[in-house]
């Protein structure tokens, strides 16, 4: 059964409020990081990676790996709407002698493909398994989600040679290019624009997108699924905090714990978001 | 020790259709037979050895035995994080080798020594760490490493250097070999050390002196047991390495010995921390930090006297 655009949309912010729960309790941050991506991962997950509970084992599913794995919370948040885990699960992040750390950790937590952390690894790995499903004649694709800040990191310039030479067109990359790292905006901190054009000149196949917009999320993926020759990227232009209005596009929220009133009051926003769809 | 490799790792791959090199743009000459011979298992992965390690982490999540190969520090020390983090934290099925342990590259300059590599490999978890001392050594090494399942770095020396076992040697992942038994003294090397050392051990059996000279070519897992049994069975024992005196075999005896209370003398022969302003040959090093045969014996004779 298809999923509906509003569906999707309420997925979306059903995330980013399991989110906030986590956060809070976590008194941890990088909500602006996990907001950006809401939309994303619910489309990701909904209808276009094969990966689910039962097939998580199967050297036949696709791969998603969080490259930027500071913002892990939603995709724990994800993992359990899915049932890759219990939802009693989220409230142990950031707990000691717990297994949810606060950047993605694969070990024993079904669903996670690769512990993540350290920025610039991500790719690397994504290459090595979209070069062993060619090897081996597989059809699973794999997805990795990178950080517009990551793409400071050397390590994925070697990785996006290697993938179109390799003419990996079973790898897809997706940027969340919310504009803003750790201490500012990217403009400011290491410009990467022109971007869509760098990608482009290493010869991979570039589409960009609103990255909170389902529609264009939607289309996209159906066109890098006719791509042949070339591996695919996403540069899904984003907004950091989305969906609370003091959260957006604040350095911030890449830090700080929304606590007390503002815990609130984020609530009640991303309330609002809901009751409109 | 690096065509031991190569032959064996060829052979291997023949029967063994999930080994997959991968180079780093380097090997002329050596890796070229596997690439013709097995171009499916095969890809060079161009300079750029973080991702080179990164593929390699996935490619074996996927199902491969795959190894990274390079020389010198370029497979070890410049991709160390992907090491750690790609390869260690997720027990992936990769084989970091490196060519040119030690002063092999001396005359290209202090870039080129791996001389610290031991001790950074060992400390990561996770891993196992291999260092054979001959090209029968490296052979067996390189079974080993292929049978196990997890990440392994294999030191190797260069190409030609002698044979000191006359066959086969049964060679196990933390277990050393005892090349000579003896009462005295105890020498434990790793790596391409094992010619100057049996070489120095034969000298040292002129002058009067019984010695036992052990083969560690598993640094990590350690011979835990044969360090001990030494230790009480000979009064000293001494290390040689072709690596800095900080962290690798000379560090991981020590750290055994001294929370043994077993009362024995130990001196650890290797590489000052520096860098030398001045570059020669493999053979010219080891003569300048004493690690060639006279050098040891010189060294061992010499602290023989001062704790008499």
């Amino acid at each position: 059964m298809k999923i509906t655009k509003n569906e999707l949309q309420y997925l979306a912010h059903k995330l980013r409020l399991k989110v906030l729960k986590m956060i809070n309790k976590a008194g941890s941050s990088h909500v602006g990081s996990a907001f950006s991506i809401a939309e994303l991962l619910s489309v990701l997950y909904s209808e276009y990676l094969n990966i689910s509970p039962e097939n998580v084992k199967d050297d036949d599913r696709d791969r998603f790996i969080m490259s930027k794995g500071h913002a892990v919370a939603i995709l724990y948040a994800i993992l359990s709407e899915k049932k890759f885990f219990p939802e009693d699960w989220l409230e142990t992040f950031y707990q000691n002698d717990t297994m949810l750390a606060g950047h993605a950790t694969a070990k024993n937590i079904p669903g996670i493909e690769l512990s993540t952390g350290s920025l610039g690894h991500g790719l690397s790995v994504g290459c090595g398994m979209a070069y062993a499903g060619k090897l081996d004649k597989k059809n699973y694709k794999v997805v990795v989600m990178l950080s517009d800040g990551e793409c400071n990191e050397g390590s994925n310039w070697e990785a996006i040679l290697f993938a179109a030479h390799h003419k990996l067109n079973n790898l897809i990359v997706i940027v969340d290019y919310n504009k803003i790292q750790s201490l500012g905006h990217t403009s400011d901190i290491m410009e990467i624009e022109p971007f869509a054009d760098k990608w482009r000149m290493f010869n991979w196949n570039t589409i960009e997108v609103d990255g909170h917009n389902i529609d264009e999320i939607r289309s996209c993926f159906k066109q890098f699924d006719n791509e042949q020759k070339k591996p695919s990227v996403m540069i899904a232009h984003t907004v950091k905090g989305k969906g609370v209005s003091f959260m957006e596009d604040t350095v911030l929220w890449h830090y700080r714990t929304p606590k007390g009133e503002e815990y609130e009051n984020a609530i009640k926003e991303i309330n609002k978001l809901v009751n409109k769809i | 020790m690096r065509t031991a490799f190569i032959k064996t790792l060829e052979s291997l791959a023949e029967k063994n259709k999930d080994i997959f090199l991968i180079v780093g743009d380097l090997g002329f000459g050596v890796t070229t037979n596997f690439a013709e011979k097995y171009p499916e298992q095969y890809l060079n992965s161009g300079i750029a050895e973080q991702n080179m390690t990164g593929v390699a982490a996935g490619l074996a999540m996927s199902g491969k035995t795959v190894l990274t190969y390079s020389i010198a520090n370029f497979p070890t020390i410049r991709p160390l994080e992907q090491i750690r983090n790609d390869v260690c934290y997720h027990n992936a099925n990769v084989k970091i080798v490196a060519v040119g342990g030690g002063f092999c590259y001396g005359a290209l300059g202090p870039t080129h020594f791996a001389t610290e590599d031991l001790a950074i490999m060992r400390a990561l978890p996770n891993i196992v760490v291999l260092a054979p001392g001959d090209p029968w050594e490296a052979k067996a090494a390189t079974e080993a490493m292929i049978t196990y399942k997890g990440p392994v770095y294999l030191r190797l020396g260069r190409a030609g250097e002698p044979n000191v076992h006359k066959s086969p040697v049964n060679y196990q992942i933390g277990k050393s070999i005892t090349v000579k038994e003896g009462n005295d003294i105890t020498i434990l090397c790793i790596g391409g050390t094992l010619y100057n050392s049996l070489q120095a051990s034969e000298i040292l059996e002129r002058k009067g002196i019984s010695v036992r000279l052990i083969s560690m070519g598993s640094l990590k897992p350690l011979d835990t047991d044969a360090i001990l049994k030494a230790a009480k069975e000979t009064n000293n024992i001494f290390t040689v390495e072709e690596h800095s005196l900080i962290g690798g075999l000379g560090s991981a005896v020590s750290e055994i010995i001294c929370e043994s209370r077993i009362p024995v003398k130990l001196k650890k022969l290797g590489v000052t921390s520096e860098f030398p302003d001045r570059v020669g040959n493999q053979e010219w090093f080891l003569k300048k930090y004493k690690l060639d045969s006279d050098g040891i014996v010189e060294t061992i004779l010499q602290t023989l006297k001062n704790k008499q």
